[in-house]
């Protein structure tokens, strides 16, 4: 096959198209460049922009043997990951900027461009497995990749079938990380000490905050209790995110003398609601935009697992489609969810296997107990 | 074996300059020694300078070795920059062609960024040649306040040949010196240093056959030139560093070979440069040929298209996967390809400059590479234009 691997500039990306190689293919190395300005390309220290990255995917794909070439990707970026990113907050919600990058840069424009110019897949570092019960042609399904603590099926389930059959995650089976790094030293690439990124990537220095007020200036508003009682004063609501307990800088104690927690964002009063541990408790969830790896026969409940973030728990629910949205109900009888925010990606898994995702669209509370 | 178009970026080094190369590679002597091994050493370099000297229409005195032509260009920008504004601290201003190679804008932004410089980017035509007119406007407006005129002999994306002569006749009268690379124009059209009028002139040693990391500032008896490197003391204290003996005695043959050669050579590219561009309009009808048409306006060696509603780098890829190595052209600002500022310059609009190709003919070309490129470049082009201007578009859609 004709691959196209996506190099970081880190150690995944790279044994994964050395892995890419060995299997046969034709492996040709690309190198997505996310922003234009200059100054960033040059400073930033972190994640998929600097200009140590495009150099380290250049040396990679030198050691590999293979061609290497850098695709502009940046207007669309700024189009789709930080618009959405920049709007979302704006709207009160909690995005998820890697998914929406797997959603439209990855596993969408590159994918797309890879496709027209005759490639047959994108090859990337994630973490996850993709299996064909069928055969080599039956249809793919996403699964947790074998080393759960690295696993990223959660920020691949955005894309849809068609997508994923022309997507290949050669790390998939690896035991760890540090047997990838191994790797990498074995065959040479200089990246195999390289640290992890966290960050996201178009934030420098890690600092959500300053980069939101930088973009979405200041917006005072009123921080209200359950009641409706002013309880303080916010800059802009887009720095709190639900569950938020600290830096809320309230002057007044609650009345029971508990500690309070961001309950929700309201954007049309520019109001943060903040209420108790207990109000926060998620009974049942609506995602929206679901997109489907395992479709269901009818609208009937299932039962499942439901993971709300890029590292947190699995829990029991049932779930059901209806319409292009997914409903969830939480089982009472399971470790229960806190402080789930709208714009967060759900996901939902028969044991290792993806069934679905959908971006958070409403909670309902927990009952009390 | 790939097919090779893409000799302005580095043209395969000439028999007689790997020769001379590796004979001088193997003697030791810093030429600025004063024992015996150093005398033999210095020879070397001399008669290199005088031969340099000689097939560039300049005096031996002239050349300043440099690593290469991006160093010379700096050396001319700033040299005659911070020499010129210490005459007359009036003159603070930087006239240089809005199609320079980055190796002139660069050094020409920074001194504007840090050292007080004023920078005027002077228009070019849609074919990408300097207009004289606003030149002559800008001179009669502020000449007294020029400190130094830049503009290229030949634009190495487009080929464009500058109109030379009329630059310096009119920088002559207003008292500005006049610098110009002609990196891309040694080897392919005549360049007599003396006969031109300049007061500098950058040539480099891998663009014409030599080895690569050497170049030289030709720069005129009596000019002023503010050292960028110090340190020894070389080049008459314009350009500290020892002397590189074996790049030097390399890029002398290289560019006497070259220079010698270019009465046959010259019209033989140009036919097989004709016969490409002719070839390409033919498979793909829709080409846009960018630069002067007329063949005689242009470098022998040059041809550069846009194709619409496709992306260079797609190109590039496809030809290469193909086995014809070409380029798009413009420079890769961190790996990133960024629309040629050329063809902005010509008037072209982003989309069009993305679509960038050049094709550039070298002294090992020949009939066969321009067969094999226009057997594989229909194909190319039907893929590359489905891949469309793919990272622009859909943009917004969810």
């Amino acid at each position: 096959m004709r691959v196209l691997a996506a190099l970081s500039g880190g150690v995944d990306s790279a044994v994964a198209a050395a892995r890419a190689v060995d299997a046969g293919h034709e492996v040709v190395g690309v190198h997505m460049a996310l922003s234009r300005s200059r100054a960033q390309l040059r400073t930033g220290s972190r994640g998929c922009c600097s200009i140590e990255d495009a150099g380290d995917a250049r040396r990679a794909a030198d050691v590999l043997g293979i061609p290497y070439y850098v695709w502009d990707l940046s207007e669309r970026f700024e189009d789709t990951v930080i618009a959405d990113f920049l709007a979302e907050y704006s709207a009160g919600r909690t995005p998820n900027p890697c998914v929406r990058c797997n959603e439209h840069i990855k596993f969408e424009a590159l994918m797309d461009k890879a496709l027209a110019l005759g490639f047959d897949a994108v090859c990337t570092g994630h973490y996850a497995r993709v299996e064909r019960p069928g055969g080599p042609d039956g249809a793919p399904e996403l699964h947790r990749a074998r080393e759960a603590a690295k696993d990223q099926s959660y920020v691949l389930a955005v894309m849809g079938p068609d997508r994923l059959a022309r997507s290949m995650f050669p790390l998939g089976d690896v035991a760890s990380k540090d047997e990838v790094r191994a790797e990498a030293a074995a065959r040479g690439l200089s990246v195999s000490a390289k640290p992890d990124s966290y960050d996201i990537c178009f934030v420098a220095d890690g600092d959500t905050q300053g980069f939101l007020r930088e973009r979405l200036g200041t917006r005072p508003g009123d921080v209200v209790d359950t009641t409706g009682a002013v309880v303080g004063a916010h800059e802009g609501a887009y720095a709190y995110t639900v569950g938020q307990r600290k830096g809320l800088a309230l002057g007044r104690p609650a009345a029971d003398g508990k500690p309070r927690y961001v309950l929700s964002i309201e954007p049309v009063s520019n109001t943060v609601v903040v209420g108790s541990s207990e109000d926060l408790r998620v009974g049942g969830i609506r995602g929206e935009a679901a997109v489907w790896l395992a479709p269901p026969a009818d609208d009937a409940w299932f039962a499942c697992a439901v993971q709300v973030r890029a590292h947190g728990e699995a829990v029991t629910a049932q779930a059901r489609a209806t319409g292009d949205e997914i409903e969830v109900r939480l089982d009472p009888a399971a470790p229960t969810l806190h402080g789930v925010a709208p714009g967060q990606s759900l996901v939902l898994y028969d044991g290792t296997r993806v069934l679905a995702q959908a971006t958070v669209r409403a909670t309902s509370p927990a009952a009390r107990p | 074996m790939s097919v090779y178009l893409d000799h302005a970026a580095t043209t395969p080094m000439l028999p007689e300059a790997v020769s001379a190369f590796t004979e001088a590679l193997v003697r030791t002597g810093n030429p600025s020694s004063l024992h015996t091994s150093g005398r033999a050493a210095r020879r070397t370099v001399e008669e290199a300078r005088e031969r340099l000297a000689a097939a560039l229409g300049a005096r031996p005195s002239e050349v300043v070795l440099t690593a290469g032509g991006t160093e010379a260009d700096n050396l001319a920008v700033k040299g005659l920059f911070w020499a010129r504004r210490a005459q007359e601290p009036a003159r603070r201003r930087i006239l240089v062609s809005a199609v320079e190679h980055h190796a002139v804008l660069d050094p020409a932004f920074w001194m504007a960024e840090h050292a007080g410089a004023e920078i005027v980017l002077l228009p070019v035509d849609s074919d990408g040649v300097l207009r004289v007119d606003a030149l002559a406007a800008e001179l009669e407006a502020h000449g007294d306040a020029a400190a130094l005129l830049s503009v290229m002999w030949a634009n190495n994306e487009v080929g464009a040949l500058q109109p030379l002569a009329e630059v310096v006749a009119l920088a002559r009268r207003h008292g500005v010196p006049v610098h110009a690379d002609a990196v891309q124009a040694v080897g392919q059209a005549p360049v007599d240093f003396a006969a031109s009028g300049l007061d500098a002139l950058t040539v480099s040693g891998h663009k014409v056959g030599g080895p690569m990391g050497v170049g030289a500032l030709l720069a005129r008896r009596g000019l002023d030139l503010t050292p960028v490197l110090h340190g020894g003391g070389q080049e008459r204290g314009v350009r500290s560093g020892t002397l590189d003996t074996p790049s030097a005695a390399a890029f002398a043959v290289a560019v006497e070979t070259a220079v010698g050669a270019l009465p046959t050579t010259a019209p033989r590219i140009a036919a097989l440069r004709d016969r490409l561009i002719a070839e390409v309009r033919r498979v793909v009808p829709d080409a846009v040929l960018r630069g002067p048409a007329d063949p005689a306006l242009r470098l022998p060696a040059n041809a550069h298209f846009t194709f619409p509603g496709c992306e260079g780098d797609s190109l590039l890829y496809l030809l290469d996967s193909a086995g014809v190595e070409c380029s798009t052209g413009s420079a890769c600002q961190a790996g990133v390809p960024q629309p040629s500022h050329v063809l902005l310059a010509m008037g072209a609009g982003e989309d069009e400059a993305r679509g960038a190709l050049r094709f550039t003919l070298g002294h090992t070309s020949t009939p066969a590479d321009v067969e094999a490129l226009v057997a594989v470049l229909p194909g190319a082009v039907e893929r590359a234009h489905a891949a469309g201007l793919s990272g622009r578009q859909r943009a917004g859609a969810r």
